[in-house]
């Protein structure tokens, strides 16, 4: 038997880490001085419980030592012998973390440390001995068994009395069964006394009447041979005696092992010989034993996804669409004429339509509840909110909107930093809140939910709000802007995004911890997203995340210059017009400006920054694309502006090179490709280009 | 060779199992609570049955007793996977109407010997 038990581990340590969140959500969620739901412990309990299970099937035994600790604590906790202190809650709390790191190691194959473990195992302990709860069993759970000494092999006979009651057969133990495993150890005697079968019609056919005497020659132990019984050993008689081997007519001497039980009745010399089998089985379990354990390189930590049954299900069924689609497009197609051009047209609506829908659930599949991201901050605005003593209140909604996995990965951090921020600057402390005439406990809100293809996340809090003020104030002082002259509110608020501000008198050690709200923006940015401020002195603010819902498809509007089309994000166009000749502005060097209202903006030719003809030169009457990037805008020229649709993105990395300007391509509805533009990179590109020339032109 | 149901809220417990069993020439089928179990083996037929005991929605205990009011079920051989080596467990189990036990942590061997056991 050769299970590579390697192969189940990533599923484990996924399961353990969905179960470490389950605990640790239900932990934050108790409040001791109330009464616990008792299906709260329960689901804390099971989930210590499996991991504790697992750990030991898979052979982790620092992590099951670890769990026994805390699910024997669990355990009394359920039963009521011990009350759930804020002690143990913390302590339990800390355990989540520490385990969390094991399973990290594990998975890196790193060995653990106890560094942390230690202290926790410390309180565990000195709970359990405590006269609180009724420490059962501070043993770990342990897989070997007290296992027979090894003496020299020796043979016996083992003579035993096995009188069932008579439901045996009803918790599926056959007593059959029992004597062919007997059977694997030696040879077998067995004698059937059938002196209490009833007379037919008393007979109840699913009751066990017989007892039986065994004779067993093996060399196993008694222990051995108990064990084969285990199971049964609560509902039957049962004496195990040894006789001497060079016995020759067996007389079965019961000695009772059960004295709560009747005294088991004397056997009669009219034990009838049932079988006899002189041929003992091999024992191929044992020849099976030579099981090798196969260190299987596989990459442990390969990143995988759950996906839930009726997902995959609805995919299935749409495959299944699309095959028939398919086949009646290809029927048509055998023996095509004009006759058949109706029947084509609505075959091939159909078929659009599979794709269509296909595409949508296979996007699905990537999808995951935010509740993903959302779930770390019950415990940090609990830590934090003890730390720097201010009461908040969190309020989540919106828990399973969905979003993208590989967004979801790249949002947490700055949703972390967003959310410090919150109960850090926003919530004033209790004092100033009541002062300010509201209640002791600040309240923050995150919620999620879909906007128009987007994805919008929102953390709110009802502190003391931005003052534009202090951030202006700030901002001249940093020199980020030289006055506030036409700057509206949000504008001013929007400076906190800036690279080296800070509005924080001295950094602590909550949100300041060297990364500023630049960077993320940067972050939310580079998942194609933005992020926007509203906010109320002395009310609160408003952070709201929009994010694309997926970075594997994109929304782009199709341009064409000369004879290239290319791709535009749509989220990065803020308007498309026709150039008026007088709005033009020409400016230091070969740089031409667009007066757009109150904005020049730099007019960028695509032609020129990618070394391709164009249809017109001319600026006039020509199409501008107004795009913003990097919080800059620009006007891009184009000779034409083509469709709107979504387009899937390949990488060029990975199917050619790094392209500066271009973020990738997308194959199009008639099999050619198209590029991406990357408009902050076209943006840089085109900046350099101007500064060359300048120099040029200087020199 | 048998039709197994194997009833854990752990997916890499059941995975484990699952695997040892089928490697061994068993058909197996999986269900992740005591409730989904019971649905399963009412629409079909399994040889035995083995289950976890702390499950959400419905415990393997109560699985037990589901199944043995069963009349397809009134012999079939269930196993329980238990870590809980203090008997108490194992005799609500056993009074529940379940053959044996398998206690966790248990390697592919000991667990293809134990459901022999069973399957005779």
């Amino acid at each position: 038997m050769s299970i590579d038990l390697e192969q189940f581990h990533q599923v484990f340590f996924e399961e353990s880490l969905e179960n470490l969140d389950v605990v640790e959500q239900a932990l934050v969620e108790i409040d001791v001085d109330a009464a616990v739901d008792a299906e709260v412990i329960n689901s804390i309990f099971r989930a210590a419980h499996s991991i504790k299970g697992g750990s030991g099937t898979f052979g982790f035994t620092e992590v099951t030592e670890f769990t026994h600790l805390m699910e024997t604590l669990l355990d009394e906790v359920r039963d009521g012998d011990r009350n759930l202190t804020q002690e143990l809650v913390d302590a339990l709390l800390k355990s989540c973390d520490c385990l969390r790191d094991w399973f990290d190691c594990l998975q890196t194959k790193q060995p653990l440390s106890t560094e942390q473990s230690q202290p926790i195992v410390a309180i565990f302990q000195a709970m359990l001995n405590d006269g609180d709860g009724a420490a059962s069993s501070q043993t770990p759970a342990s897989a070997d068994e007290p296992g027979p000494a090894q003496d020299e092999v020796k043979s016996h006979l083992w003579q035993i009395h096995f009188k069932p009651q008579p439901d045996i057969l009803m918790t599926g133990n056959e007593p059959l069964r029992l004597f062919r495993q007997l059977e694997q150890m030696g040879k077998v005697t067995v004698y059937a006394n059938v002196d209490n079968i009833p007379e037919f019609n008393m007979l109840t056919p699913d009751e066990c009447y017989i007892s039986w005497a065994i004779d067993l020659e093996t060399e196993s132990q008694k222990s051995d041979v108990e064990e084969v019984f285990e199971w049964v050993i609560d509902e039957c008689e049962l004496t195990i005696t040894e006789a001497s081997t060079q016995q020759d007519t067996p007389t079965p001497k019961p000695v009772s092992e059960n004295p709560d039980k009747t005294p088991a009745p004397t056997p009669t010399a009219e034990n009838t010989p049932a079988s006899t089998k002189t041929d003992p089985v091999p024992k191929k379990q044992q020849a099976a034993k030579a099981a090798a354990a196969k260190p299987a390189a596989a990459n442990s930590a390969a990143s995988s996804i759950r996906v839930g049954i009726d997902k995959v299900d609805n995919l299935i069924n749409l495959v299944g669409e699309l095959v028939i689609t398919q086949s009646m497009l290809s029927e048509l197609g055998n023996n095509f004429d004009m006759s058949k051009i109706e029947r084509l047209s609505s075959g091939l609506e159909q078929l659009l339509q599979n794709t269509k829908e296909l595409q949508e659930n296979v996007m699905q599949i990537r999808m995951l509840p935010i509740s993903f991201a959302f779930n770390r901050f019950p415990r940090m605005i609990r830590d934090l909110s003890v730390k720097i003593g201010k009461k908040v209140d969190l309020q989540i909604h919106g828990e399973n909107t969905e979003l993208d996995k590989t967004v979801m990965e790249k949002i947490g951090d700055p949703l972390v930093h967003l959310v410090r921020n919150a109960i850090d600057h926003g919530i004033e402390s209790a004092d100033d809140r009541i002062a300010a005439g509201k209640s002791e406990q600040g309240t923050i809100k995150l919620d999620a939910y879909h906007k128009g293809g987007n994805i919008v996340i929102e953390i709110a809090d009802d502190g003391k709000g931005i003052d534009a003020e202090v951030i202006a104030g700030k901002a001249i002082e940093k020199g980020i802007i030289a006055d506030t002259n036409g700057m509206t509110d949000g504008q001013i608020y929007e400076l906190i995004f800036e690279p080296g501000f800070s509005t924080a008198a001295e950094v602590s050690d909550i949100s300041g911890r060297g990364v500023g709200m630049d960077v993320v923006r940067r972050n939310i940015k580079s998942l194609g997203g933005r992020i926007d401020i509203e906010s109320e002195k002395g009310k609160g603010s408003i952070f709201r995340v929009h994010l694309p819902l997926t970075l594997a498809i994109l929304d782009g509007q199709l341009i064409r210059v000369g004879q290239e089309v290319y791709i535009i994000p749509l989220v990065a166009i803020v308007e498309s017009l026709q150039i008026k000749p007088e709005l033009v502005k020409h400016v230091s060097g070969n740089m031409t400006v667009y007066r757009l209202r109150e904005d020049n903006v730099p007019i960028i030719p695509i032609n020129q920054e990618f070394g391709i003809s164009s249809d017109n030169t001319e600026l006039e009457n020509n199409l501008l694309v107004v795009v913003e990037g990097e919080g800059s805008k620009v006007g891009l020229l184009v000779d034409d502006l083509l469709a709107q649709q979504q387009v899937v993105i390949k990488s060029l990395e990975t199917n050619y090179k790094r392209v500066q300007g271009i973020s990738g391509a997308t194959i199009l509805g008639d099999g050619s490709v198209a590029m991406i533009i990357d408009v902050p990179g076209l943006i840089a590109m085109s900046a350099d280009r101007i500064r060359l020339n300048d120099q040029e032109h200087a020199a | 060779m048998a039709q197994v149901l194997v009833v854990d809220d752990s997916a890499s417990m059941r995975n484990m199992v699952m695997a040892t069993l089928s490697s061994a020439g068993h058909q197996v089928k999986d269900a992740e609570n005591g409730q989904a179990a019971l649905d399963l083996a009412k629409s079909g037929s399994f040889d035995a049955v083995i289950t976890d005991l702390n499950m959400p929605v419905m415990d393997g205990i109560t699985l037990v007793k589901e199944l043995r009011s069963l009349p397809s079920y009134t012999y079939t051989p269930i196993l329980l996977l238990t870590t809980e080596s203090a008997g108490d467990k194992k005799s609500a189990g056993k009074e529940a109407g379940a053959t044996g036990w398998l206690v966790k942590p248990f390697n592919p061997d000991k667990l293809l010997t134990t459901v022999d056991r069973v399957l005779g």
